[in-house]
């Protein structure tokens, strides 16, 4: 299988009319994780969302594909078929839908009819997906999210990540309201699934997730840009300095979208 | 689950086989049509006076206008009784070629092969196969078609026919009194458990023909029966009618449990009075799923006469185009320390409408009595109504009542979500949609949660985008 390539060229994002990503480029191939950071308000989310397609965010220019397939084109659900994965800062909760009946549909819409995922298969890796983060058994037997606290959200949806196997994976802050020990265990899950067959695209708010997921590129995201890119050490500078000397040596005074430079 | 959908454009279950009835009674109602009727059925003196006088108070009776509109039903363009053959099959080699074609397409064999205790299934008016397994019958239960359970056991039958809804209750229970006609009778006697459920299949298949078909179950003391009955219907180009009275009585100590599934064709009026009588400790659970219908109009009730009682009401009702589904369920607590548990899940869709209508009423003496009502309404589109009407009547202090009302859509944040996992816009609905009756669907027998399962998908197809 060749390595997955996701390709962003000069995209353009507007949510209600107000543009929020602004000309921004990215190539994100299999075996690489990409960190995007900044501060709130810099269009972290919005680039997750309108990657994924939300009918909420609308691409006003720019192309996005996925080995060479137009990505815009595309439905969110065939999006997902072609192996984009968003795991969401605010997963929705769905009652009366246990986490396992959603995950097998979601993995047999992804394989696609004649070809669905054997019940003792599908049982192995679920098994093994939920050692690895550390969920009780009957976790998955529950109403999918409903009532799950804040960290068996992120944890949930990397369990689904890790069972639907995507080419691309974008984490939104996955990282946020997670204690440590959560966070490293988050981190386990991702770091399992890392190969030459998934790109990770990690959008973070802090550098402390990075401890846990090594990113090979660090990307600080301004005004609906790209400001800067770098390597591991990137996010240290971040980690030891704060955003401020980025904003000075680029002449930024508010780094929030809708600022001009 | 969600690739398992029916892909045709025609209501699935809306084949109808050529007509084999022998007999047929002219349309329209008389007196002298009740008679014929009786006498056909070789009725004693009892029941034909029964039915007449039933007949006076329905004449007498308007047409109740607190609900949906009913005006466009003509009594007079009714065919009140057809008898499909002359003698009832005992076997299934004896039970009519075409009517077995239509039972096949119900899956009635393999459900009967599966686990069935007995099957007494319906077809027009008349019970044409019945067979109950040795095992019951030597414990006692009694699983008859209605007019048989008369004539093999009228004193039984007698001491409690129309004691739970008399003809005088509504203008439709007076119809059913006077022109009723097969339905199920069950007894079970003093501290028999019957774990398999009793199920029939019920089904109109004549053009213009009313179904009063007449239930009545009694579990006498500390004993449990559970009655499941499922209703298809085939699509006609004429309004059908189908009112039918359900009688249930618990004694001390017995719990009762009936489970419906209707899918009546979108020209059928369903207007069913169920009511159920507890006595003390005893408890009565009515699973009531609605589907189909042009107007249906239920509220499955229990009036709890001993101390103690408890009742259980769980409905589903789903209102598409051109569809007002008005449901509820009723509980009259009349007896210290009883309990109600309402829940009630409807769904509107394509212009359709769907109610909540319920009563609780706590009696003077219902001290210590508890009830909690839920009632959760999910609209698909802007086109599609719902309503919660509740009445509460309370005549006793040291009660607790509970009511919590929710409506809601399919949230685009809950699409986005299942769609970005690779569901379609319709599976995404659908899985919402099934899990939103889930906690209807989970107390079913297992192949009514998977026909059900199937008819709302079927439900919920092209109602999308």
């Amino acid at each position: 299988m060749a390595r997955p390539e996701l390709k962003i060229e000069n995209l353009h994002v507007a949510v209600d009319g107000k543009p929020i990503i602004r000309g921004l480029n990215l190539v994100i191939r299999g075996g690489e994780v990409h960190a995007i950071m900044g501060p709130n308000g810099t269009g972290k989310s919005t680039l997750a969302q309108a990657l994924m397609g939300h009918p909420r965010y609308e691409v006003t220019a720019g192309t996005v594909t996925l080995d060479g397939e137009d990505v815009l084109a595309m439905s969110v659900d065939e999006r997902a078929r072609k192996g984009l994965f968003l795991a969401m800062q605010y997963p929705s909760e769905v009652s009366g839908v246990s986490t396992s009946d959603f995950l097998r549909t979601a993995i047999n819409a992804r394989r696609g009819e004649g070809n669905e995922i054997p019940l003792m298969e599908f049982v192995r890796k679920l098994d093994r997906a939920l050692k690895t983060l550390e969920m009780p058994q009957d976790m998955v037997r529950r109403s999918l999210n409903e009532g799950f606290s804040g960290g068996e959200k992120k944890r949930n949806e990397i369990l689904q990540m890790m069972l639907l196997e995507p080419k691309i994976a974008i984490l939104d802050e996955v990282d946020s309201g997670l204690d440590i020990d959560a966070l490293k265990i988050v981190a386990r899950g991702v770091n399992e699934m890392l190969s030459e067959n998934l790109g990770v695209l990690v959008i973070t708010h802090y550098q402390r997730l990075l401890n846990y997921i090594r990113p090979h590129f660090v990307h600080v995201l301004m005004q609906g840009r790209i400001v800067k890119s770098g390597g591991p050490e990137l996010a240290e500078a971040l980690e030891a300095k704060g955003y401020d000397w980025i904003k000075e040596a680029l002449g930024i005074v508010d780094e929030t979208v809708g600022q001009e430079v | 689950m969600v690739h398992d959908v029916p892909v045709s454009s025609e209501y699935r279950y809306g084949f109808r086989d050529p007509d084999v009835a022998v007999y047929r009674a002219p349309k329209g109602l008389t007196r002298d049509l009740i008679i014929d009727i009786s006498k056909m059925k070789g009725e004693p003196d009892w029941m034909t006076e029964f039915r007449l006088k039933a007949l006076d108070i329905f004449l007498a009776k308007p047409m109740p206008t607190w609900g949906p509109d009913l005006s466009a039903i003509d009594f007079d363009n009714i065919t009140y009784y057809v008898k499909p053959s002359e003698r009832r099959g005992r076997s299934w080699d004896e039970v009519p070629e075409e009517i077995k074609k239509t039972f096949e397409r119900l899956g009635i064999p393999e459900a009967e092969q599966k686990f069935l205790a007995g099957v007494s299934a319906q077809y027009e008016s008349e019970v044409v196969y019945n067979n109950m397994k040795k095992e019951l019958e030597e414990r006692g239960v009694i699983f008859l078609d209605t007019d048989t359970a008369l004539k093999e056991y009228p004193e039984l039958f007698r001491q409690y026919f129309a004691t739970v809804v008399p003809p005088s209750d509504n203008k439709f229970a007076a119809l059913n009194s006077a022109v009723w006609s097969g339905g199920t009778f069950i007894y079970v006697p003093k501290g028999v458990k019957v774990e398999v459920p009793l199920q029939a299949y019920f089904r109109i298949n004549s053009e213009n023909m009313g179904q009063f078909e007449r239930t009545l179950i009694i579990v006498d003391e500390g004993a449990f029966a559970h009655y499941v009955e499922g209703c298809t219907a085939p699509v006609y180009s004429t309004d059908s009618l189908h009112a039918a009275v359900v009688e249930v009585i618990v004694k001390r100590g017995a719990r009762a449990r009936y489970t419906t599934i209707q899918n009546w064709s979108t020209n059928v009026y369903n207007l069913v009075t169920k009511r159920a009588m507890t006595e003390a400790y005893a408890t009565m659970e009515w699973v009531d799923g609605n589907l189909g219908s042009k107007v249906t109009m239920k509220y499955p009730a229990v009036i709890m006469k001993g101390e103690g009682g408890r009742a259980d009401i769980l409905s589903i009702a789903v209102a598409g185009k051109n569809q007002v589904l008005d449901a509820g369920a009723k509980v009259h607590m009349l007896a210290p320390n009883c309990t109600a548990t309402i829940v009630s899940k409807s769904i509107s869709k394509d212009g359709g409408a769907v109610n909540y209508r319920g009563l609780v009423n706590f009696g003077k003496n219902a001290r210590g009595s508890k009830a909690n009502v839920k009632c959760d309404t999910l609209i698909l589109d802007d086109r599609s109504i719902s309503d919660t009407i509740p009445y509460n009547e309370i005549r006793t202090d040291d009660v607790v009542l509970e009511h919590e009302a929710t409506v809601s859509k399919v949230s685009e944040e809950q699409l986005f979500y299942l769609m970005s996992r690779g569901l379609t816009e319709q599976e995404a609905t659908q899985m919402i949609v099934m899990g939103f009756i889930e906690p209807f669907t989970k107390e079913l027998p297992m192949e009514y949660a998977v026909e059900l399962n199937r008819l709302i998908a079927y439900e919920m197809e092209g109602s999308i985008g």
